[in-house]
């Protein structure tokens, strides 16, 4: 791997109360690229994800041990303030989750934690995320409606805004297209395509067409563990796991 | 097809469809007659003298302006004190309340609090403010009312607040926004609807109180807007006029019993249309 590494995991291991979710899982993720994580449900691909942004804290009696390095820096530390690292590290859920206010306040939302912004700059920060999130044309004359009005796709690429907006560097997507039809999924992974020019991003996914479509490396997980990690392409065509290649073609899970 | 069977299940049906209007109609029918007897007698003694005229000594004019003066002020107060510390313990319970011994306890305690009678409520504020002060006050009546309001509010507020999904707290706390920012401008404001029901319902519920108000309140007879004095207010107005032999007073007991019915019966609709709109957010 020549790319430069914007996240490092270094013997991670993750226990929901006593079950042992994760597997100490090593790898380095690619700055400015596309992780995908696949594998059949309950291996820890989410879990992995949500360790990122250390989400997994709202909830007791979850434990991570081991190391994660952003750009160098353990981000499992208890120095790291925790709504900072989710400031910079974004994140993307299966539901498309608005928030119970107009399409420019749910953007605006995050932006006005970190930042103080005139009037102006505002309208053009939001304008900048809708365009990104190739949901402006759709959405430019009624910003004031609430986010709800909108069709499940909209939604989903107004929460892809929502996090472009912070201009974090790690964007995480969580299974982003599975509640949606395929004409909004199709736009989202175009969306993908664009967004990976500035951003790391790390997508789990159960459509293994589309992790072969969108991203540039591919994980496989198995019951906890990351069983092969490479380049999508050498993945797909020559996997050099037996167990990868069953699952990949279909032979399992 | 067994068609025995097949009639049998008819009959069976249609005995369960009778059997449930009829009860439908059965509460309906009492329902309806306290209406109609409430309407019968208290239009008769609606007029504006009851809102402009003091409580008068039997057998001269008067209204029940002070009483109903009272019972606004104290519900208001009562409401205004209840409702801050309702809706910050049902937050508390419902987003913070998942680990350790405090919330459960508190949650306990809360509806047990929800189902005392309300006479229990006059006698302790009774007990703990109207005997240290030394007189009966409007205070002490909003306060007893207050810690009638609280129960009801906690309780819709964390139902309300354990209905918003979890992921919309992830997706706010996944931008980087503290607890309470999530909290304050996510899932409070994604069950606003719900929560406004809840304090419509304690307001309701508390509109027509008598037992908390006749160790705290008392009564009296004259206008009086000092919340540190004995207040008149509705509720017991009609009890002490209901209870007397004169037959101007009872007109006027029950004038004010068609004011509070029908005020509790908006709030009553309010409530609902707020409920309707919260579910129809989601």
């Amino acid at each position: 791997m020549t790319d430069s590494i914007k996240l490092q995991v270094k013997n991670l291991n993750f226990y929901y109360g006593a079950f042992h979710a994760l597997k100490n899982i090593n790898m380095n993720i690619p700055a400015g690229k596309v992780t995908a994580f696949i594998g059949p449900s309950g291996c820890g691909k989410s879990t992995l994800l949500r360790i990122f942004n250390r989400m997994f804290e709202l909830y007791p009696n979850l434990r991570a041990e081991g190391e994660l390095l952003l750009d160098g820096k353990n981000i499992l530390g208890r120095d790291i303030d925790v709504n900072l690292l989710r400031a910079k590290v974004g994140m993307v859920f299966q539901k498309p989750t608005p928030f119970p206010m107009s399409i420019y306040d749910n953007i605006a939302f995050g932006i006005k934690l970190y930042e103080r912004l005139p009037k102006s700059e505002m309208d053009d920060r939001i304008e900048w995320a809708l365009k990104k999130a190739a949901l402006w044309e759709e959405v430019k004359n009624k910003l004031k409606q609430s986010g709800h009005s909108l069709s499940g796709g909209q939604q989903q690429r107004l929460c892809i805004a929502r996090a472009v907006a912070n201009r974090p560097e790690v964007l995480l997507l969580d299974e982003p297209t599975s509640a949606l039809d395929p004409i909004s999924t199709a736009q989202i992974e175009e969306l993908v395509h664009e967004l990976k020019e500035n951003y790391t991003i790390a997508i789990v996914t159960h459509n293994m067409q589309q992790a072969a479509r969108v991203s540039d490396y591919t994980a496989y997980m198995y019951l906890g563990d990351l069983i092969e990690f490479g380049e999508t392409d050498a993945i797909f065509t020559a996997p050099k796991q037996k167990a990868t290649e069953d699952y990949i073609t279909g032979k399992f899970g | 097809m067994d068609n025995a069977l097949y009639r049998r299940r008819r009959l069976v049906n249609s005995f369960n469809k009778t059997m449930s209007f009829l009860t439908v109609a059965f509460g309906l029918f009492w329902l309806v007659w306290i209406l109609y007897t409430l309407l019968k007698l208290g239009l008769g003694g609606l007029s504006l003298d009851v809102f402009t005229q003091i409580t008068p000594p039997p057998g001269s004019q008067g209204g029940l302006a002070n009483a109903i003066y009272g019972s606004l002020l104290m519900t208001l107060f009562g409401t205004l004190i209840g409702t801050p510390v309702g809706i910050l313990a049902g937050v508390y319970l419902a987003e913070f309340g998942n680990r350790g011994w405090l919330a459960p306890t508190t949650r306990f305690i809360n509806d047990i609090l929800l189902s005392a009678p309300s006479i229990v409520i006059g006698l302790f504020i009774y007990e703990v403010y109207v005997v240290s002060v030394g007189h009966f006050s409007g205070w002490a009546g909003s306060l007893a009312l207050s810690l009638l309001v609280i129960p009801v509010v906690v309780r819709t507020t964390e139902n309300m607040l354990r209905l918003v999904p979890n992921s919309l707290r992830e997706a706010a706390s996944a931008l980087g926004a503290p607890q309470w920012k999530v909290i304050m401008s996510v899932t409070l404001r994604a069950s606003k609807a719900g929560v406004i029901t809840g304090i419509l319902l304690a307001v309701a519920r508390i509109s027509g109180e008598t037992a908390p108000l006749l160790f705290t309140a008392l009564n009296n007879q004259f206008w009086n807007s000092n919340m540190n004095a004995p207040m008149a207010n509705l509720p017991i107005v009609i009890f002490q006029f209901a209870m007397s032999p004169y037959e101007d007073w009872h007109t006027l007991a029950w004038a004010g019993s068609l004011l509070i019915t029908f005020s509790v019966l908006t709030l009553n609709i309010l409530a609902r249309w707020f409920g309707s709109q919260q579910t129809s957010s989601h």
